[in-house]
């Protein structure tokens, strides 16, 4: 299929997806804290776009697009949502701690940069196996203040794993923005320091991402060193929640509207029209096909049956 | 079956699991160096090259999830901290990752880690290098906790740790590590989760835990040989899994039971211990259990300070006859055990 095409249905997927725990929230049948992706699915398709199944990924509680970008399944995905025994660990991890290690999802936590260290970990298994898997971790600005960062970029360079580091830069932590936070003017400047490469990108073009990702895999495998990717974003939502949060006045609606007007999903449908990929009554027809998905998967997660009580003690161990 | 010191047994069942699994391998700060973590590792580096006995950055955080992420991929590694007080640097990675990646992926993964951390004791380790903490780690769910005391326990103890599939913290007490005894010369495993009774009795009951059984021994057998009473040594061994129905059966049959625990008593392993008994053996027991350990401080360094810190062979006499009505022993002639005899620093 053409790339455009592909691209968009990833970005929508997403999309589609949240736009549906929107819908359905109110309902409270989803009993989990929702960290939404909205604004940041261009740098995480993007990024995976890039991903062969077997390559690996790790996340933060943030992890909806991530999840959806690695393993294309919004049936667990919404299972898991509503708790249900089909869901990706059986309605224990909820919406913050996805995976599904057979597709290369592997762990997301809801402590800021715990999973850091845990994808360096998976990148030197990586090597030792010398299996040519390539690891990316995705992590926010907040993430970059914790000792643990440093400590896991100093590890993955000096033993030169095959590791890419995303931060996905919001410019805030839950309410408090960069500015107030670090006594530097750029992350991209002090990462420089490190034996990495290191790239840094603020667009919601989704293909430019890809080829940036594509890129910078090359430059891993080629030279046997890590990456550092800052590719910023703007989170459309509240820290946690489905709604828009401007009334609380800690950051300004007008940066939003800048970045609605490039919003990814709107910024590729643009190219697949304007450079005649794809007809209008295609499009609207695959948009359609999509949304019908993601009705599915939640109607599916709905009907499944909650896992029995004995599951609350089972896999504590192996 | 050969006799080796507690320290060689740990670096034996090391090397033999390594040979056994190429999954197994080693690092922590210092593993690699001249040092040796007091020759637990020698010889490793040599035999198995550095990328399966690695030295690290002063990171534990990081390292603790580095440990844990290769674990998640199929890899069996063994961290090393030479206290474990540094090991608070990575509770994080332990309470709120390692403990938790099983049971919150639906058991698809699993962490297959050992950590080896050694509880440092004397010639003024101080409040920074001395803490035991297992109740701490046991406490969570999801963690394994085992302390070896025996040669014999440190090698099929560690073997089974590096075996087992979830991550499992092994506390080495550093005075256990020049215990000897004769220990089998081929791999194996001993159960995690089976205690041992280390001296049969039938008038009480020690339970004790890490170097505590050592001196909970030589008690015994003072107490055996000036008022002939006949004390039961009972050593959990792990903290989790624990093997409630040996110390159960031993206090029913004693109908007495002191615990000795190496470490403070408030919120501790005593506690614990302690309640298990008066839940399981209420009817049976002819007397209130007695907790003994740390002092509640923070550990001193001058060495007048540290031995009033912690409980000793004495200690555990005048507990046992106090409890069975007994006149205080002279104890002048005996011979207790003197850290300071065989060390002398500098850790």
């Amino acid at each position: 299929m053409n790339l455009s095409i592909t691209l968009y249905k990833k970005l929508l997927l997403i999309r589609a997806a949240e736009e549906a725990i929107i819908n359905y929230y109110h309902e409270d049948e989803m009993k989990s804290p929702m960290h939404m992706s909205m604004g940041e699915e261009a740098v995480v398709a993007g990024v995976c776009h890039a991903l062969s199944i077997e390559d690996q990924v790790l996340g933060t509680y943030r992890s909806h697009a991530l999840y959806i970008s690695k393993t294309q399944d919004t049936d667990t995905f919404f299972a898991e949502m509503y708790g249900k025994s089909t869901g990706t660990a059986n309605g224990k991890s909820g919406s913050m701690h996805l995976s599904d290690p057979d597709k290369g999802m592997m762990v997301s936590s809801a402590i800021v940069s715990s999973s850091i260290s845990t994808a360096v970990g998976v990148a030197l298994a990586n090597k030792m196996k010398k299996n040519n898997r390539m690891t990316v971790v995705f992590f926010g600005d907040g993430a970059i203040d914790a000792g643990v960062f440093w400590e896991s970029l100093n590890f993955a360079c000096l033993e030169r794993l095959p590791i890419i580091f995303v931060l996905e830069d919001n410019g805030i932590a839950v309410h408090t923005s960069d500015k107030k936070r670090q006594g530097y003017d750029s992350i991209s400047k002090v990462v420089a320091q490190y034996n990495c490469h290191n790239y840094e990108e603020s667009t919601t073009d989704v293909e430019s991402i890809y080829q940036l990702t594509q890129a910078v895999i090359d430059k891993v495998r080629t030279t046997s060193q890590p990456a550092f990717m800052k590719l910023s974003y703007y989170r459309y939502l509240e820290h946690v929640g489905i709604n828009e949060d401007f009334h609380d006045n800690y950051r300004c609606e007008k940066e939003y509207e800048d970045w609605r007007v490039k919003d990814p999903i709107k910024v590729q449908r643009s190219r697949l029209l304007e450079n005649s990929i794809v007809k209008e009554s295609e499009l609207i027809e695959i948009e359609s096909n999509i949304y019908q998905q993601v009705e599915q998967s939640v109607s599916k997660a709905k009907q499944a049956p909650f896992s029995s009580i004995q599951t609350l003690y089972q896999d504590v161990f192996k | 079956m050969s006799k080796i010191s507690y320290c060689e047994a740990l670096n034996k069942a090391i090397i033999q699991e390594m040979d056994r699994d190429p999954a197994v391998f080693i690092y922590g700060i210092g593993v690699p160096d001249h040092k040796e973590i007091f020759g637990s590792t020698a010889g490793i580096l040599e035999r198995f090259g550095s990328e399966r006995c690695m030295d690290t950055p002063i990171a534990e955080d990081a390292m603790t999830g580095i440990g844990i992420g290769a674990a998640l991929n199929g890899m069996r590694p063994i961290h090393v901290h030479i206290r474990v007080d540094f090991l608070l640097l990575a509770m994080n990675q332990l309470v709120n990752m390692a403990s938790t990646i099983s049971y919150g992926s639906g058991g698809k993964l699993n962490v297959p880690l050992v950590i080896r951390a050694v509880v440092g004791r004397g010639w003024g380790q101080g409040f920074q290098h001395s803490k035991s903490m297992h109740s701490t780690f046991a406490h969570v769910p999801g963690l394994k906790v085992i302390a070896p005391t025996t040669p014999r326990d440190a090698k099929g103890m560690m073997a089974a740790a590096i075996r087992d599939n979830n991550p499992v913290i092994i506390l080495e007490h550093r005075w256990l590590y020049w215990q000897e005894e004769e220990v089998e010369d081929e791999p194996f495993t001993i159960e995690l989760g089976k205690g041992n009774v280390l001296r049969q009795g039938s008038d009480l009951t020690i339970i004790a835990t890490s170097w505590l059984n050592v001196e909970a021994v030589q008690a015994a057998d003072i107490l055996q040989k000036i008022h002939g009473v006949n004390v039961e040594v009972v050593d959990p061994r792990c903290f989790y899994p624990l093997d409630t129905e040996l110390l159960v059966n031993s206090v029913r049959k004693t109908g007495h039971c002191i615990v000795a625990d190496n470490d403070w008593i408030h919120c501790g392993f005593s506690a614990e211990l302690a309640a298990t008994i008066y839940e399981h053996c209420y009817e049976d027991i002819k007397s209130k259990v007695t907790r003994i350990g740390f002092a509640e401080t923070p550990c001193p360094t001058a060495r007048h300070l540290e031995d009033a810190f912690y409980p000793n062979t004495e200690t555990l006499i005048r507990a046992v006859e106090e409890k069975l009505g007994l006149t205080e022993a002279e104890l002048d002639s005996e011979k207790f055990f003197s850290h300071e005899n065989r060390f002398k620093g500098p850790f």
